[in-house]
């Protein structure tokens, strides 16, 4: 497979301060299309922050990021959106307050034109939410519900969907079943599984062996803000995951 | 007999939404009624309807900016001293013989400027609440109002300074009397709620304050630039206070330093009891209209029945905790438990 060599998204020596607090030092990722790679370590060891740096939310104090094979600096998650690199957040980053279709495609809405003024088209928005939400066969009674009405699972979904709507290439995922009734989380997951189908290149962050088990073909441990290990599923096991995670190999 | 009860849930489910939004509207109405039957022939006449609209006119411009800056969860304590500081600005270049059209500008750029101010505080200064920057201008634009001024009234203004507040529109070319005219506040009003309603509902930028009230972090991580947008916000709610000024000029022909004295607290009520939610992200332009609606014609009801304006007092924190009451139970039937 081409892609072997030719990973999508490739971090290379990733340092991070907080004043005088490192967060992050050295750290290498790299991730394929179609493939899962499941980030895994202890509080603390540097996985949001990690995160963070890729989806443009923080600068690196040091290192690059390739994007298929080219360096770019993300100055925003708008730089790193618009290169189809998505995150889904932990804490979801969905506006309660507003239907699933506007958090679909909040910052990005589309519009048409009035004479001068340039108005959000709605039915536009809720066309194109049916059917993203339809081809990841998520179902909600309609695009126009609030999100704060929504289960867990469902906002997780409608999450996800959000960062699929753009043609991401690379989604991110910050313990995507953390919050989530365990019968939603097998929804979740199958969710990302056909995510990696369509060719997306998926980075799951969890805790849950369940999940690295289930969706991953690679897995690797930060510790203390260090690469600590790394091996592909079919090479590991979960009580050797669960050592790495504790610092132990 | 199941049927019948989803077909009951259904119709319940289908309702609510409309009660959200218009559910305030029903209030107002019934008030209107209340004073009507209290007053049946003052408080419809024409008369004393355009009395109730040239009185709610300047504050209906500042519980329309106080409105958008709650729905991102802000808050601006402020307006008051801004209508007031433009108000006096107006009055000193007006003084100064400067023409009609540079001087109906002004209190519309002191106003925007004044709120560029506390929205440039609030990001860059990183203040850790909105409260307190603009508990800050509060005192700050009120004393500078009152320096610019030497403290004392500065009055006579010209016909076309005084349009927007005191103009009337005259219907008698629809063969109704003289005394039935339209105030041209009225109509400056209607404009203004319409525009805004328009950008709140319709423009990118509506939607995103509505998103940064609801989850500022979702706004964030959708690539909104947060800080830009409630500069954004508290400008032109500086800037609708400014309009405030130019109505207050134009009713009371007069700069004065007590002028709009507490008024911030009326624009927030109005809100409050409009339906916004002091937590952001949630109400409506038309709420805001009808809360403004509801605070005058409770005053203007309880004038007209010469009651006390103590008992006003009583009566408008009454209506307030009301109101939120309200509030709180329709949420209860709105939400699924």
């Amino acid at each position: 497979m081409s892609s072997i060599s030719n990973p999508l998204l490739e971090a290379k020596g990733i340092t991070k301060y907080f004043g005088t607090i490192t967060a992050l030092e050295n750290v290498n990722l790299k991730v394929h299309a179609g493939e899962c790679l499941g980030v895994v370590g202890d509080n603390g060891a540097g996985k949001s922050t990690l995160m963070k740096v890729l989806s443009g939310l923080y600068k690196p104090s040091a290192g690059s990021l390739f994007f298929q094979g080219k360096e770019e600096i993300l100055e925003s998650p708008r730089d790193s959106q618009n290169l189809g690199l998505e995150m889904v957040y932990q804490d979801l980053a969905l506006a309660g307050n507003l239907p699933i279709g506007e958090n679909i495609f909040l910052g990005r809405e589309p519009t048409k034109n009035l004479g001068f003024l340039k108005l959000l088209d709605f039915n536009k928005i809720k066309e194109l939410t049916n059917a993203h939400l339809d081809k990841l066969k998520i179902n909600v009674k309609s695009a126009d519900q609030k999100v704060e009405e929504l289960s867990g699972g469902q906002r997780q979904a409608v999450a996800i969907a959000r960062s699929t709507a753009f043609n991401a290439k690379v989604v991110i995922m910050d313990e995507p079943t953390a919050a989530l009734a365990i019968k939603e989380v097998g929804k979740v997951l199958d969710l990302i599984n056909s995510l990696k189908k369509t060719g997306v290149g998926v980075i799951v962050i969890s805790h849950r062996m369940d999940d690295i088990f289930t969706v991953c073909d690679r897995v690797m441990a930060l510790f203390q803000g260090t690469n600590f290990a790394e091996a592909s599923l079919s090479n590991t096991s979960r009580d050797e995951v669960i050592g790495w995670i504790m610092g132990k190999k | 007999m199941e049927d019948k009860d989803k077909k009951i849930e259904s119709l319940h489910l289908k309702l609510i939404p409309y009660f959200e939004k218009y559910g305030i509207l029903l209030l107002l109405v019934l008030m209107i009624l209340v004073m009507h039957i209290l007053q049946p022939d003052v408080f419809l006449s024409w008369r004393n309807v355009t009395n109730v609209f040239k009185q709610i006119s300047w504050q209906s411009m500042l519980a329309l900016g106080v409105f958008m800056v709650i729905v991102t969860a802000g808050i601006d304590l402020s307006v008051g001293s801004i209508m007031m500081l433009s108000l006096m600005i107006l009055a000193v270049v007006a003084k100064a013989g400067a023409p009609w059209f540079i001087v109906v500008l002004t209190p519309l750029i002191a106003g925007f400027l004044c709120g560029l101010f506390n929205g440039l505080g609030i990001t860059l200064l990183r203040m850790p609440h909105p409260f307190i920057m603009t508990l800050g201008t509060l005192y700050i634009f009120r004393g500078a109002g009152n320096l610019i001024s030497g403290g004392t009234p500065i009055s006579g203004f010209t016909d076309e300074v005084r349009y927007l507040g005191h103009g009337r529109i005259d219907l008698q070319w629809l063969g109704l009397e003289k005394s039935q005219y339209l105030p041209v506040s009225l109509v400056l009003i209607a404009i203004v709620y319409i525009i805004f309603w328009i950008f709140l509902n319709k423009s990118k930028t509506g939607k995103w304050i509505y998103a940064i009230g609801g989850n500022p972090n979702a706004a964030r991580a959708s690539g909104i630039n947060v800080n830009k947008i409630l500069i954004i916000v508290y400008s032109l709610c500086g800037f609708l206070s400014g309009i405030g000024a130019l109505i207050l000029a134009g009713r009371t022909d007069s700069g004065y330093p007590n002028a709009g004295l507490q008024s911030e607290l009326d624009a927030i009520a109005a809100c409050i009891i409009g339906g916004a939610s002091f937590f952001g992200g949630r109400g409506t332009v038309l709420g805001v209209f009808a809360g403004v609606m509801i605070m005058g014609i409770l005053r203007n009801g309880l004038n007209l029945m010469d009651v006390s304006s103590f008992w006003q007092q009583v009566l408008i924190g009454s209506i307030i905790v009301l109101a939120v009451y309200i509030d709180v139970l329709r949420r209860d039937i709105g939400t699924r438990k």
